[in-house]
């Protein structure tokens, strides 16, 4: 298994597409906390750029490896190893991979300008980020063989997590404005990794009292150790239950 | 024989004028004869001045009945021990200066302050210092008195356990200049207090309020600082407000506001600074106000403006780094933006004259939702919202259509 990943993370290394990422988040996240003039908004667009390219990034890069990997999959399938073991392996990889492109692009400045535990949170949220996403391609590469669609679905499943869903969320809260809906919007936000993590940082920034009543019923429930944990209990189930689904249907797979 | 009478009777006269007007100066203090400001003001007959010597003295509740310059050298100590109200000035034309008065006492009913006026007039209490009393200086019917110059210090931690650091109440012509107050509930208080002036004071750290008036008309207020207030300055209920100078400086928690006008009309708020408040102006039932050449920079809302508001004129304002420029809660708008500056204006000058060709509206869509339906704060500082802000900026539907800055400038003003 080690050797597999070992191919897997000289493979990525050898494309050269994550060290361009690592040089592109590097400059980005510096020049965002250089543009503000306090580390906090800095944090701030930091957030949303977290919450926006890694994500996206993450998705299609690893969709598109996965494919182009095929025939290397199909070289090892000839293999006495186990389908559990390869797969684990490919994914295993991917995310190290982007995990450590998105710590060493972001997380060093992030280090240098606004090391505290909201900074440690960002950075631990995008690692998260990460490996989601991945887990979510793996399981949109296993349904379909046409590269085109896979690429596709991996796409749409993106812009559901970015943008559709906090569509949907809008009009909900709009149908049930006459209810006391708070608490029950946050349950609904943790159906989607992006809103959970943002939910977190932004709770911890000095922005948080703009969101006044309903940000302190926010607050109540995941400004506390307890509802960090929980939430970040939740990120952790959304790299697991894909990535499950993924290797059920990769076991069974006819290549 | 006529005149020569008269003649004397004239100098019968200035004599005893003379010896009226001889006011004779008492030395009080634990080296002196007299050894305490009690006795030494049972001593003295009106127009006396005493002047105490430093030490540390408990006396219990110090009534100031007559018409004395009562003076501190090297700010002699008033202990009131937690249990007395300490100085009670009850005569007219009093002095009260260069004193350090701790520890009054605390009672809900009596109200006990450090010095309390009661009912007179001319009364000037400068340069004391005040520590951990229950209420500050308290001003009750006092009419021509000066507070100038003393600082006020407090520790308060609830609201129901502590007093206000400069209360004043059914007063009018005060002057309250030069003093420090932190720690109080409200920093400076006035309920029915008229033709007043506060002029540079700073109040800082206190509970609830900076500065917290009620129906206190035809009072001014300038060149103050209220810094990070429990909930900033709020102002009631009161017409022909002055605010010139003054700033308004982080405010900052989920009820904080740097400036919050209630019924209020005929004003004049010009020349502030409002700067990391969560809300810098927040106006309820304002009428036939002037808000101009102010500067709202890095508030969480820049203003928000309840749609009672009528006649506000908004003109020559900076608004730089807030969150939100303009907040409201409904689509009537009877009040004017004109020629402010707009850091989000994203308009063109066409004829280089400084002023934006296409109208600001500086009511982004969000900010509307939230009004309406606050739960869809969750969706804060998203991907969504900023993209559906900017297709409202393009296109406004939802926003309120009148609520525009017809003439923006491109340029911030130099104020």
């Amino acid at each position: 298994m080690n050797k597999i990943l070992k191919y897997v993370i000289l493979d990525i290394i050898r494309n050269k597409i994550v060290l361009t990422y690592i040089f592109f988040l590097f400059l980005i996240t510096l020049g965002v906390f250089n543009l503000e003039d306090n580390s906090s908004k800095g944090l701030l667009s930091t957030l949303n750029l977290v919450l926006f390219i890694v994500p996206l990034v993450s998705v299609i890069f690893s969709t598109i490896y996965i494919y182009n990997s095929s025939e290397f999959i199909e070289l090892l399938l000839s293999q006495p190893l186990k389908r559990k073991s390869i797969w684990l392996s490919l994914f295993n990889g991917l995310s190290l991979s982007l995990v450590f492109a998105f710590i060493a692009g972001t997380g060093i400045p992030i280090l240098i300008y606004h090391a505290d535990i909201t900074g440690l949170l960002l950075i631990l949220s995008g690692a998260i980020l990460s490996v989601i996403f991945v887990s979510i391609s793996m399981l949109a590469t296993v349904y379909t063989r046409d590269k085109a669609k896979g690429i596709g679905i991996s796409i749409l499943l993106w812009l559901y997590f970015a943008l559709v869903f906090d569509g949907l969320v809008l009009f909900v809260t709009f149908q049930f404005a006459d209810y006391p809906i708070e608490k029950l919007v946050l349950i609904v936000s943790s159906f989607n990794p992006v809103d959970l993590s943002r939910i977190i940082i932004l709770l911890r920034l000095d922005d948080s009292a703009l969101m006044g009543y309903t940000g302190a019923v926010f607050r109540e429930y995941l400004g506390t150790g307890i509802g960090i944990t929980v939430s970040f209990t939740v990120l952790i189930m959304w790299f697991i239950v894909p990535l499950y689904f993924s290797l059920k249907r990769f076991k069974k797979m006819d290549l | 024989m006529k005149s020569s009478t008269l003649k004397f009777f004239n100098l019968f006269l200035f004599l005893i004028s003379f010896s009226i007007l001889q006011a004779k100066t008492i030395y009080a203090g634990k080296n002196q004869k007299i050894k305490s400001l009690t006795k030494a003001i049972e001593y003295a007959v009106a127009g006396d001045s005493i002047i105490l010597y430093s030490g540390k003295y408990f006396e219990k509740n110090i009534v100031i009945n007559k018409a004395l310059t009562i003076i501190g050298k090297n700010f002699p100590v008033i202990d009131g021990e937690k249990k007395y109200e300490i100085i009670s000035i009850k005569s007219d034309n009093v002095v009260f200066s260069g004193f350090k008065i701790k520890r009054s006492g605390y009672a809900t009913l009596t109200d006990p302050a450090a010095i309390k006026v009661y009912n007179t007039k001319n009364i000037t209490i400068s340069n004391n210092i005040i520590d951990d009393s229950f209420f500050g200086i308290y001003i009750q019917y006092g009419t021509n008195c000066k507070i100038l110059n003393n600082k006020i210090y407090a520790y308060g931690i609830e609201e129901q356990q502590i007093g206000n650091g400069i209360h004043c109440w059914k007063s009018d012509s005060l002057i309250i200049s030069g003093n420090y107050i932190s720690g109080h509930r409200d920093g400076i208080y006035f309920e029915f207090v008229t033709n007043s002036v506060i002029w540079r004071n700073i109040s800082k750290k206190n509970i609830r309020y900076g500065l917290h008036f009620m129906f206190s008309h035809n009072d001014s207020y300038i060149a103050n600082v209220f810094e990070n207030n429990g909930a900033g300055v709020a102002v009631m209920f009161t017409n022909k407000v002055k605010m010139y100078n003054n700033y308004f400086l982080n405010n900052w928690g989920d009820a904080a506001y740097g400036l919050l006008l209630k019924e209020i009309s005929d004003s004049y708020i010009e020349a502030n600074y409002f700067s990391s408040n969560t809300i810098g102006i927040y106006m309820e039932g304002v009428s036939r106000t002037f808000i101009r050449k102010n500067t709202l920079d890095k508030n969480g809302w820049a203003i928000k403006i309840q749609a009672s508001c009528i006649d506000v004129s908004m003109n020559n304002n900076n608004f730089t780094g807030n969150s939100f420029d303009v907040g409201t809660n409904g689509s009537l708008v009877l009040n004017n933006f004109n020629s402010n500056y707009w850091d989000k204006y994203e308009g063109y000058d066409l004829n280089h004259d400084k002023i934006g060709d296409v109208p600001y509206h500086p009511i982004s869509l969000f900010s509307m939702i939230i009004e309406k339906n606050p739960p869809a704060m969750i969706l804060f500082r998203s991907i969504m919202v900023s993209l559906l802000d900017k297709t409202e900026r393009l296109i406004p539907s939802i926003t309120p259509e009148n609520l525009k800055d017809n003439t923006p400038h491109t340029r911030k003003i130099n104020l």
